[in-house]
């Protein structure tokens, strides 16, 4: 890692991609400390998912700098990738494996041990407390669960930070719950957290928050610090009146 | 009259395996905004492809307009408007390409029901040359909309319209099905969302091919039964954890900034937070009584039905 960044994940410097004649993501600047559960937020095209494919390592930059884990996102994206992790509602477990067979799998994929897979591979089950599921088909598992063990696959490997896109989408208000106990205990393990959600009342489980609008970060603080400066008593209301200045579409 | 009816509804897949629909009855009353509130799996999808006749039930009747969803396929197809989850839009025509099609395949033409649809397409006819596969979240539910109204359809069938798409938009979104309620369209919307709920009429929330509760959103809230308290700490994880295990305690969970809580001694409801707050010590506590939302509501009925099955 290199110097002075090691309480910090990510630092972002007027971070930008251009399109042809179109800013997806405008000179955008942030930081993301360890442990932290970070919100990212913004309304349907306003660059969140240019900016995170770039924090992931998978594109580069037009102009600006950023590290992610101590690397650079131009000249280290391999190493990014080693250390990150990353969940997306479409997930990336294989129906047509096993349980296990998908630990299996994304802890060999992250280089561990055949030993290492099983002790943490058996840890997560009976955390999960799907022990007895082990040898089941993934595709027939419901929602809800498909997605607390996406999530669990996708920190098999103890990564710095993982990075959730919308990881909650269309389950039921108590397996949402139960999934945003997997990020405290996460977090509480020292994996920084980096969320988009299209819940409200998520953005308010986070330490930190940033509003995406046009390209640009417009609002960056805690949920707490935004609602009394947009002086307003929820998240939806700071959101609202941000994502409301957005003039592109 | 009822637009929609559905008598004892059972839909099963992979040979009965799966039961997706349990036994579902309801009715959609003419001109009425009806929601089905439920998450993935609920059995919402299977609902509307009974109703809009794109697959048949196993067993119970339903009726659309006063026709039968199993021998009257054609009369319903005619009347209704249908914006399916996903893949309603040909993703390489263009905007108006796409608004022509479904105008072609319903003998009409874009001219003949502009006015219906004006409100709508003007927000997106700037993009009118664009492929639909490059437009916006917000902007292809739009059009999808657009599409499922182009023939003056008398019920609409909206299938998780909002799923995907931001605040913004979403509010955008309920204010366009209000102005259609206006015209006396009668709709029956699906959301995974609870706080669209109170947009509706009327709700049922549904779950695992059941339905837990059908009343006006204000019905439902009123039926919750027990007094509910937000509380908050510092460290507000800890308070959860101590909480929820705690013997007192009814149900605790997170809700936003705060932990909504009910106990098993609701009636002195406060006095045993004042217990609760001695024992655990929790440093900047907050409390306070409020009024159930829907999700409460369905969270508290979710819990029920799982006592219930164990």
């Amino acid at each position: 890692m290199e110097a002075g960044t090691n309480d910090r994940v990510i630092v972002c410097k007027d971070l930008t991609k251009q399109f042809g004649d179109f800013r997806a993501v405008d000179h955008i600047s942030f930081e993301v400390n360890a442990g932290e559960i970070f919100g990212f937020l913004g309304a349907n095209g306003a660059g969140k998912t240019t900016a995170m494919r770039i924090l992931c390592g998978l594109s580069y930059p037009t102009s600006g700098s950023a590290t992610v884990a101590g690397y650079d996102v131009y000249r280290q994206q391999e190493k990014i990738k080693a250390n990150i992790g990353y969940m997306s509602q479409k997930f990336s477990l294989y129906e047509n494996l096993t349980v296990y067979e998908n630990m299996e799998f994304y802890g060999g994929v992250y280089g561990l041990s055949r030993a290492d897979i099983r002790q943490r591979g058996e840890r997560m089950l009976d955390r999960l407390g799907l022990s007895s599921e082990a040898k089941k088909m993934v595709g027939e598992l419901p929602l809800g669960w498909k997605q607390k063990l996406a999530f669990s696959v996708a920190i098999i490997h103890r990564p710095k930070i993982v990075f959730l896109d919308e990881p909650t989408g269309g389950v039921d208000p108590l397996t949402r719950r139960q999934f945003w106990d997997l990020i405290y205990e996460a977090s509480a393990d020292g994996i920084t957290v980096f969320v988009t959600t299209h819940y409200m009342d998520e953005a308010e489980y986070c330490n930190r928050i940033s509003v995406m609008v046009d390209g640009c970060v417009e609002a960056l603080d805690t949920p707490t610090k935004l609602k009394k400066d947009f002086n307003t008593d929820s998240m939806e209301g700071v959101f609202l009146q941000l994502a409301r200045r957005a003039k592109r579409s | 009259m009822a637009d929609v009816v559905l008598e004892h509804i059972v839909k099963t897949y992979a040979k009965g395996e799966v039961k997706a629909v349990n036994d579902i009855s309801f009715a959609v009353e003419k001109g009425e905004l009806f929601g089905l509130i439920g998450p993935d799996g609920a059995g919402k999808t299977s609902i509307f492809r009974m109703l809009t006749t794109v697959s048949i039930p196993d067993s119970g009747n339903a009726k659309v307009m006063g026709f039968d969803i199993a021998t009257e396929s054609r009369e319903i197809r005619k009347r209704v408007g249908y914006m399916p989850g996903r893949f309603s839009l040909y993703q390489d025509l263009t905007v108006e390409e796409n608004l022509t099609f479904f105008a072609t395949v319903f003998n009409t033409t874009i001219e003949e029901n502009y006015d219906l649809i004006k409100d709508i397409y003007d927000q997106i006819r700037p993009f009118s040359r664009r492929p639909a596969g490059k437009l916006s979240g917000g902007m292809k539910q739009k059009l999808a909309l657009c599409c499922a109204l182009i023939h003056k359809p008398e019920v609409l069938f909206l299938d998780e319209p909002t799923t995907g798409v931001d605040v913004v938009s979403r509010k955008e979104f309920w204010e366009m099905l209000k102005r259609l309620k206006a015209l006396g369209i009668t709709i029956l919307v699906s959301t995974p969302y609870m706080d669209e709920a109170s947009m509706c009429d009327r709700i049922a929330l549904i779950q695992k091919g059941n339905i837990m509760s059908i009343n006006t959103p204000q019905g439902i809230i009123d039926g919750f039964g027990l007094s509910l308290y937000a509380v908050k700490a510092r460290d507000i994880y800890g308070l959860l954890k101590s909480f929820r295990t705690d013997s007192a305690v009814n149900s605790c969970y997170a809700f936003g900034e705060y932990l909504h809580l009910t106990l098993h001694d609701d009636a002195n409801g406060e006095k045993v937070i004042q217990d609760l707050v001695a024992k655990y010590k929790p440093e900047e506590f907050e409390m306070k009584r409020i009024t159930p939302t829907i999700e409460d509501s369905f969270i508290s009925l979710m819990n029920e039905s799982e006592k219930a099955t164990v």
